[in-house]
């Protein structure tokens, strides 16, 4: 871990304001990615703001019908509040199928989202990671990489992202809100927020360096039948191999983002068309274009399957 | 004492505090946090500065050079050892990697430099400041499928070749012929190596975490090129084992060097993420079984043979070990291909050879009983055997092999299971049941201890024997407890230091075995002598309820003491009639129910059974904590253990927790341990034998069969995870 300086912010925009004032510097909520990579030297940052003063730490109701939940949310509370538990399960069962009980309860909404890859050669020093080290290469191609993406990623970079619940809140059309040095907002839906990453795999999201999440708005419940199903090598305390998450209405239609399979929730809305159709129209469609390593190419049936387990879950 | 006769009716036989189902007297203190671990011992010495170790970033090769110049004028760094300060340093035969010293390297992670600070985070952060320029050898080879297939036609000196296996295979009736792969495993042992140093002139003492005391000061003794008598290791509490701390490791090299360099006392661990790599994993095997049989189920053939990695010098894991005694076949050909490969020491992980080489051959058992159309159960019943077949002339001690099956198969209720693989079903899940055997051999090694009756009545045991989480103290007391007459809460027990007689250590299933035998050689020698204090001939002594009884006069242990503590010494050894005429070893049968999600393969064991036969259980407690923990150890081994290869770099790429998966609580369901009642004569006085490593024998070819019987797919590449066998999953709609 390289030194750092700290503060701790007194507001969102003042904690905007402390990462345009300082270069390389990294806001710290909860900690639970940022602590491991600093210690790992992955991360360096020379300024932290510390922004677990900042309260934001409410779930309130929207006027739309939603919810707009703080930013420093802890995974724990938001996976258990009842509003969350009634009307957006897949919510609430992405969150509790994600780390454990000690991460969860440290953990919070914004960090969630902003989660760095779990891939093994992002966290070898020794290896050449286009995210860790832009330019000097990616081992994860030609090296192991069954946990890799099997869409979305390029010749630079085949990382997943690791949330569970990022996945849950893509397939509820949740949107992201930030606040700038200046005080200027913005809402970014979470659609739009998460990049490929083509040429360029250490650029992550859409935000600036001074901008900060405040909030994830949730848009009004969707009803219906709400699934995740996490599929992994052991049953808790692991990341996907592959996720589901699905919220599938009466008529057999619905909406559908998969975990474990690319560098962002991976969703595609003209896929859920195919729903009537069953599991292999939907995924065929969503992997389109898909580029598969030997490690990893199961994925793809995999994800075929538990959607297939979801859709007969959900007709009982 | 030597023992070289069987055990007959002795003392320990009383079974008033042996054999009882005590609570760990070590229990409270590691549940309260107060049994402090080697990095943990802020009191021992004095100044303790923090190191951290560097490891090398190539797999073969060389350093062409090395620069500390930014790392020595970090803030708060005291000292920098490198590599290229000195020559390899020397090592005894038991490490097959070299652990520091000059430039060549041998493996990833390999130990290449430390740094001394002041504080843990200060010394980290300078290591990575070390800027080191590596020339990678070319000709380095990594993958042990291309270097087997390369070598199959070598000319290898089996193991066993008895009768003619090839020809007797040829005209079998039955006949199966199979291939069955088993990764690399990480120990993953909760406490990571860590060693305090200090020097005093040119004595050094390390409080440390390491399961063989004796075999570390000679280890230490080669390294520094100092008498044995020089060196003090102390290691009282141990996070876990599994073999990874049986030997002398860089950790403790490192510290020593640090502390001798800097004059003070140097703490060090190894990071979680340099532990894969740097020290020792159980090694990958590539196993080819062929069984050739009747029609009636006899066995008549058996070839076994096995592909594995090592660096020079080692031996690998050798997964025909267990071949060797466990089934009869007049025929025989075992074979271990111990093959260079360039990844990290390949060495021994609990049931070295066994648990890879039963996680095989109980598969190809129950696919023959499939091929016969034999209950699996029954074929190895039917291939039970009372005499070693690799040396029919000696008979097992003690072999209740059949009984565990029996017993199992009806506690079990095997015979309520589905024969037919893939075809029962609850809602989403296919349900399975599988059966394997267990094997492990039972040796016993010298072991030593001093016993003393204290001036307050109190007895106390010192032995260098370890206790790896094993429950070691608890059965060492009660052994005192025991042979002194006085119950548990007054016996004190002292381990894992050098300064204390030399015992068996920890490993190979000989620890509780062997260490209880020498307390038993010392308990007698100190009955003896009390017995001369009072006159009397020791075999009329009886001693009960803290008082020595004799011709209907009895006296206090106090009062015998009140003088000062009278100690006796003594070790016990054994005899050759244990290892020549007879085999001893231990037995199991495990059983398994799982379920199998018909859709996306994922596996939940739901029932587990084992049925052990290791003579006479000293504490059915603790012996039970170590089974379930093997057994769940063996769900690992069959479902996620894994140490992924990558055959560029030469290196495990999941080198943390997180990458290496093992069982989390989710993942175990009940578990159920039988111990047969038994003893065995010809193994100690105590007429007991290990149970820690047979519990992981066959417990994944268990899990394995069961999955199979669920599905209908045989996977016989370890770890059974979905994606091997998702393609032959019944159809979606």
């Amino acid at each position: 871990m390289r030194a750092f300086s700290y503060e701790r912010a007194g507001s969102p925009q003042e904690a905007a304001a402390a990462a345009a004032a300082h270069e390389g510097a990294q806001f710290i909520a909860g900690g639970t990615n940022l602590l491991d990579l600093m210690k790992l030297e992955i991360e360096t940052p020379s300024h932290l703001i510390d922004v677990n003063g900042l309260g934001l730490d409410t779930i309130e109701a929207t006027a739309e019908g939603g919810l707009r939940i703080g930013a420093l949310v802890r995974n724990t509370d938001l996976a258990a509040d009842q509003r969350v538990r009634r009307d957006y399960g897949v919510l609430s069962r992405a969150l509790v199928a994600g780390a454990s009980g000690q991460l969860r309860n440290k953990a919070t909404t914004g960090g969630n989202l902003l989660q760095r890859t779990r891939c093994p050669y992002f966290y070898d020093t020794n290896m050449s990671c286009n995210k860790r080290e832009p330019g000097s290469g990616c081992a994860a191609q030609g090296g192991y990489s069954r946990q890799l993406a099997v869409i979305g990623g390029s010749e630079a970079c085949i990382a997943t992202h690791p949330s569970d619940m990022a996945i849950a809140m893509r397939v509820l059309d949740a949107v992201v809100e930030t606040v700038n040095a200046e005080g200027d907002t913005r809402a970014i839906p979470l659609a739009d927020f998460h990049l490929l990453p083509g040429d360029t795999p250490h650029i992550e999201t859409v935000l600036a360096p001074d901008e900060f999440i405040t909030a994830v708005v949730l848009p009004r419940p969707l009803g219906g039948q709400h699934f995740y199903h996490k599929v992994r090598d052991r049953a808790s305390y692991a990341f996907a191999l592959v996720s589901v998450a699905a919220v599938i209405q009466p008529d057999g239609s619905g909406r559908i983002a998969l975990g474990g399979v690319a560098p962002k929730p991976w969703r595609n809305e003209a896929a859920e068309a195919a729903m009537p159709n069953g599991a292999r129209a939907v995924i065929s469609r969503l992997f389109e274009g898909a580029t598969p390593t030997e490690d990893n190419e199961f994925k793809v049936t995999l994800a075929e399957r538990t959607l297939a387990a979801v859709l007969a879950e959900a007709r009982g | 004492m030597r023992f070289d006769s069987p055990a007959e009716q002795n003392v320990s036989d009383r079974m008033k505090v042996l054999g009882q189902p005590l609570r760990r007297i070590d229990g409270p203190l590691k549940t309260t946090g107060m049994a402090p671990y080697a990095y943990e011992r802020h009191g021992v010495a004095k100044d303790q500065l923090v190191g951290y170790p560097l490891g090398s970033a190539i797999a073969k090769g060389r350093i062409v050079s090395m620069d500390i110049n930014e790392a020595q004028a970090s803030p708060g760094v005291v000292g920098i050892v490198t590599t290229l300060e000195m020559e390899r340093l020397p090592k005894v035969d038991w490490n097959v990697a070299y652990l520091f010293g000059g430039r060549e390297i041998q493996h990833y992670h390999q130990a290449i430099a430390v740094v001394v600070a002041n504080s843990f985070e200060e010394a980290r952060a300078a290591a990575a400041l070390i800027r080191v320029e590596y020339e990678e050898d070319q000709d380095a080879t990594y993958d042990l499928a291309a270097v087997r297939q390369e070598r199959l036609s070598d000319d290898v000196e089996p193991i066993d070749n008895i009768g003619d296996f090839e020809s007797a295979y040829a005209s079998a009736e039955v006949t199966l012929d199979a291939t069955y792969t088993t990764p690399g495993q990480c120990h993953a042992q909760m406490e990571p190596h860590a060693t305090i140093a200090q020097w005093d002139g040119d004595h050094l003492t390390l409080w440390t975490s390491n399961q063989m005391i004796e075999w570390s000061r000679q280890a230490l003794a080669t390294t520094f090129d100092l008498p044995a008598e020089n060196f003090r290791l102390d290691s009282p509490y141990i996070g876990g084992g599994f073999g990874v701390k049986l030997f002398l490791r860089a950790d403790a090299v490192m510290a020593a060097l640090a502390a001798r360099k800097v004059g003070r006392a140097v703490k060090l661990a190894l990071p979680r993420p340099m532990s894969a790599n740097n020290t020792t994993h159980r090694g990958l095997t590539i196993q080819r079984i062929r069984i050739g049989a009747s029609q009636e189920g006899k066995i008549t053939a058996i070839g076994h043979d096995n592909a594995t990695n090592t660096l020079p010098g080692g031996d690998g894991e050798n997964g025909a070990r267990a071949t060797r005694r466990f089934y009869a076949g007049e025929n025989r050909l075992l074979i271990n291909r111990a093959l260079e490969i360039h990844l990290p020491e390949s060495n021994a992980m609990r049931a070295p050879g066994e648990t890879a080489g039963l996680m095989a051959l109980e598969i190809a058992m129950d696919e023959m009983a499939e091929k016969l159309g034999m209950d699996p159960v029954e074929f190895r019943i039917i291939n039970d055997t009372q005499v070693d077949p690799s040396h029919p002339e000696r008979q097992f001690s003690e072999r209740h092999f059949i009984e565990c099956l029996q017993r199992g198969a009806e506690v079990f209720n095997w015979a309520s299971r589905n024969k037919a693989p893939g075809s029962r079903r609850e809602g989403a899940w296919l349900i399975g049941h599988g059966v394997a055997g267990a094997y492990r051999d039972a040796p016993a090694e010298t072991s030593g201890a001093r016993v003393s009756v204290r001036p307050d009545g109190s007895i106390r045991v010192e032995t260098d024997m370890t206790d790896i989480g094993t429950g070691s103290y608890t059965i060492i007391a009660q052994t005192a407890a025991e042979m002194m007459g006085v119950s548990l809460e007054v016996v004190n027990v002292d381990l894992g230091d050098s300064r204390h007689p030399v015992s068996a250590g920890s490993g190979g299933q000989w620890g509780a075995a062997s260490s209880t035998a020498g307390v038993y050689a010392a308990c007698l020698a100190l009955r003896k002598k009390i017995a001369e204090r009072l006159a009397v001939d020791p075999e009329a002594l009886e001693f009960s309820e803290g008082y020595v009884r004799y011709n209907d006069q009895q006296t206090a242990l106090s009062e015998l003491a009140s003088a000062g503590s009278i100690t006796a010494e003594d070790s016990i050894e054994f005899g050759d009639f244990r290892s020549e005429e007879y085999q001893l070893a231990t037995f199991g049968a495990h059983f398994v129910e799982v379920a199998v999600h018909a859709t996306t393969g994922e596996i939940r064991v739901r029932r587990m059974l084992a049925v052990c036969d290791a003579g006479r259980i000293l504490n059915p407690m603790t012996a039970r904590s170590q089974v379930i923990g093997a057994m769940t150890m063996g769900v690992g081994a069959a479902l996620m253990e894994s140490l992924a290869v990558d055959t560029r770099h030469g290196f495990f790429v999941n080198h943390d927790l997180a990458g290496y998966e093992v069982p989390v609580h989710a993942d175990i369901p009940a578990q159920q341990v039988i111990f047969l009642e038994g003893e065995d004569p010809y193994s100690t006085p105590l007429k007991a034998k290990g149970v820690g490593e047979l519990g992981i024998c066959g417990v994944s070819a268990a899990v394995a069969n069961a999955v199979y019987n669920a599905t209908g797919a045989r996977v016989r590449d370890y770890p059974i995870t979905l994606d091997k066998f998702l393609d032959r999953l019944p159809e979606i709609a």
